[in-house]
């Protein structure tokens, strides 16, 4: 790395060619040949889905997919990124909504056309077994469709490439929703202490604290034992 | 990249920097480094804090905030022209005609827009304007967790006093209060929401400790806890078809002519069209400012930080409160270049990971809070010289991540911080085996609009904030998980709040008058500047076409 402010990267912008130096992300790599980022860029950390790229290399049949804000240039990237994925995202009431293996396929239908291709799982940044949780979701597998779909972004490239035209990341939104609200337990605790302090439990305390002097409080901050 | 060897992501001279940090991993697990007293904390923020360097920054010249002592980088967005000549807006014709116009999408501006919905305002009375995507913001990048009072060991007082205390005492003790007694129906309203926290088989929550915090309070959802809770609130205001405008800015508020925030003046980013809202309430939800990145310094912040929100609160004269303090994280990451500034989440120290020199020795209590943590990393770096170079020349601390698998076995990291293992995996680094190299990184706006009470008004009429862009919850210092959970009860006030107060506003005559009088004030102190604010997206393209652009279609 040295050296790299003089290793220079051919890369196709929407065909367009431009040397831009190597070790820069795509991303940093566009903007450095003059593109102002509306569409196209987010969190710049891998969080929010919104450079989804696809590319090719010279003489290359392969499509790949990249993140622009977590992928470096190559030498021969022909790029392009996806300014938006039209993807049907149905309205509902989770209210009144319960889940069971029937939920997928009434909001969902198209979901039943999965022909178990794999292409979701090949289009996926995240590296996520996209396939599999589109079939447990067939299945009615909750728990699998909500912890395997997880770290999905909702960059939406599976829902671009999957020939039987299922948005995969709109399922696994259901699924997780109707997971997270209906089927994980619910914490305990948390139920008593919101009563306990509708009750009035801590307001002295909290109003003893609001009311000392500083020291007092400086020497009840040091003094106060840190769980370990 | 190419032209220098990698050996499992690092470079040679690297690894033999790593060899010292294993040999002592066996030793340091037991070891336990000492908190520093509040002396200590004192000495070392004075000397290695950014905030404390008094080069960077100067007072404010005009205005309600005269005289108040900022970063350089934030005066020059509060001193500068207006992006928009208020004489070629007209006002007359009204686009959209709300109770509540709530500006920003992100957590903060969707939880308000929820509460309004549920205390009885009509979806079509509400209007969401959002510079990206709906939940383009801060919030989805949070990943370490939310803290919330809520295991029989712990209590709102002892959650009150590690703020206080974070703070160094600072703080407005109202706004504390109501953020930590309304955070446990945080955490009830999320798991309606189907929020899927980390916990065990009973439900009970997996909570860890965090930097500052005297017990472990911290709610997560793996390292991905932001992004899992914005897109359940996403789906909601989706589902509940709450009207939002996507790359869309708020370029001006509008005032009427009793002197009260009557709604905003939008710019489509996309179309290049204005739009004229009149609104009962304006919410304030930008977020904060890490993309003007303060000192030069490296940011984790959202494309879109660029601290508008308190440029627009400074054209309407609202009152501002603690901008002279800024969070740096003390754990970005250093390297490679390609991530560098990135955040690396606090929750890689919360489950055991320590902060180690270049001889793999501690230096520091792992969860010191965020100032104090920041600046021993730097002193470590800068005086000691006991810091790792880069190979682009940036200095850094290892942050022993292995000791995570070793503490809580094998696998953790891929359980418990994918989103982590992810970042560094791309780049050939696998943490479960080699440390990371960190150094402190550009990471939240502690202070902004000042909000005077717990209903989230501000000291202008009108005009409600909540999120990173008010100042007085977290006084000079932000403790770790208290962003999400700020964001969300008084993104809940707000909403709420405005809904009861909008039954009772009466508007008068709209105007941009205010635009006409920062302008005056602007001259009048002789401020010389060729910025214009707010300054909507952060420049980042390359030199060689800035210095030949031509602005013609």
């Amino acid at each position: 790395m040295e050296n790299s402010e003089k290793i220079m990267a051919r890369v196709y912008i929407m065909g367009r060619d431009h040397l831009v130096p190597s070790g820069l992300t795509i991303m940093k790599a566009m903007e450095y040949v003059g593109y102002k980022f509306i569409r196209g860029a987010g969190c710049r950390g891998g969080f929010c889905g919104a450079c989804a790229t696809i590319y090719r290399m010279k003489n290359d049949y392969k499509l790949r997919v990249a993140l622009a804000c977590q992928e470096t240039v190559k030498d021969g990237m022909f790029l392009a990124q996806i300014p938006f994925t039209p993807a049907n995202k149905v309205i509902y009431d989770l209210d009144q909504l319960s889940p069971t293996v029937s939920v997928f396929l009434e909001l969902y239908p198209e979901v039943a056309k999965c022909v178990s291709c794999n292409t979701c799982t090949k289009a996926c940044p995240q590296d996520l077994e996209v396939m599999d949780y589109v079939q447990a979701s067939l299945r009615g597998d909750f728990e699998k469709v909500a912890f395997l779909s997880f770290d999905c972004i909702s960059c939406g490239l599976c829902a671009m490439r999957c020939p039987a035209e299922i948005a995969p990341h709109r399922i696994a939104e259901l699924a997780r929703r109707l997971y997270g609200k209906y089927i994980m337990p619910r914490a305990q605790h948390v139920e008593k202490r919101i009563k306990e302090i509708e009750t009035g439990k801590y307001d002295e305390e909290v109003k003893k604290l609001m009311s000392i002097g500083l020291n007092e409080l400086k020497k009840l901050y040091v003094e106060r034992e840190i769980e370990k | 990249m190419s032209g220098t060897d990698l050996i499992k992501g690092y470079p040679k001279y690297l690894r033999e920097s790593i060899q010292n940090v294993e040999k002592t991993r066996e030793r340091r697990l037991k070891e336990s480094f000492e908190l520093m007293s509040l002396d200590e904390r004192d000495e070392l923020l004075k000397t290695f804090h950014p905030d404390y360097r008094k080069e960077g920054k100067r007072q404010v010249k005009f205005g309600p905030n005269k005289g108040d002592l900022m970063p350089h980088e934030v005066v020059d967005i509060l001193e500068a022209h207006p992006l928009v000549d208020p004489n070629t807006i007209d006002l007359s014709p009204v686009d959209f005609d709300v109770s509540i116009l709530i500006i920003g999408g992100g957590g903060g501006g969707m939880t308000a827009a929820l509460w309004a919905l549920y205390s009885g305002v009509n979806a079509e009375d509400i209007l969401i304007v959002q510079k990206l995507r709906l939940m383009d913001s801060n919030s989805v990048m949070s990943q370490g967790g939310i803290q919330a009072a809520d295991k029989t060991n712990d209590s709102p007082t002892m959650h009150y006093l590690d703020i206080i205390g974070g703070g160094h005492f600072t703080n407005n003790p109202e706004l504390v209060r109501t953020l930590v007694m309304d955070a446990p129906l945080i955490i009830k309203w999320h798991e309606e929401l189907g929020v899927m926290y980390d916990r065990v088989a009973d439900g009970t929550m997996s909570t860890l400790s965090g930097g500052g915090a005297s017990r472990k309070r911290m709610h997560s959802a793996r390292d991905y806890t932001g992004m899992e809770i914005v897109r359940n609130l996403k789906d909601e205001i989706l589902n509940k078809n709450l009207p939002v405008l996507e790359f869309t800015s708020a370029v001006e508020l509008i005032m009427d002519e009793y002197d009260q925030v009557a709604g905003a003046v939008l710019y489509d980013m996309e179309t290049h069209r204005y739009h004229v809202v009149r609104a009962k309430l304006t919410i304030l939800a930008t977020g904060g400012f890490g993309r003007l990145h303060i000192q030069g310094f490296q940011t984790t912040n959202h494309y879109g930080a660029t601290g508008d929100g308190v440029a627009l609160a400074c054209h309407v004269g609202a009152k501002l409160k603690d901008l002279d303090s800024v969070q740096y994280h003390p754990t970005g990451a250093a390297y490679p270049e390609q991530i560098v500034g990135l955040l690396v989440t606090e929750k890689v120290r919360n489950l055991g990971a320590q902060p180690v020199n270049r001889n793999g020795d501690q230096f520091v209590y792992p969860l010191e809070p965020r100032d104090v943590e920041a600046s021993a990393i730097i002193r470590e770096c800068y005086e000691r010289n006991k810091g790792i170079e880069t190979p682009t020349g940036m200095r850094g601390v290892w942050l022993d991540s292995p000791m995570i698998e070793i503490i809580h076995g094998e696998g953790t990291i891929s359980k418990l911080l994918p989103a982590m293992y992810r970042q560094n995996i791309r780049f050939d680094i696998d943490m479960t085996k080699d440390p990371i190299l960190v150094f402190p990184t550009l990471h939240f706006q502690n202070g902004g609009i000042e909000m005077i009470n717990d209903k989230t008004e501000t000291s202008v009429s009108g005009l409600l904030a909540c999120g990173e862009v008010t100042g007085g919850v977290h006084g000079k210092n932000r403790l770790m998980g208290n962003s999400i959970l700020e964001y969300s009860v008084y993104g809940r006030r707000a909403g709420i709040f405005a809904a009861k107060r909008a039954q009772k506003v009466k508007l008068g005559k709209l105007s941009l008058d205010h635009v006409g009088r920062y302008k005056e004030m602007l001259k009048e102190t002789g401020v010389k500047t060729t910025k214009k604010a707010p300054i909507l997206l952060p420049e980042y393209r390359g030199e060689g076409v800035l210095s030949r652009a031509l602005n013609l279609l």
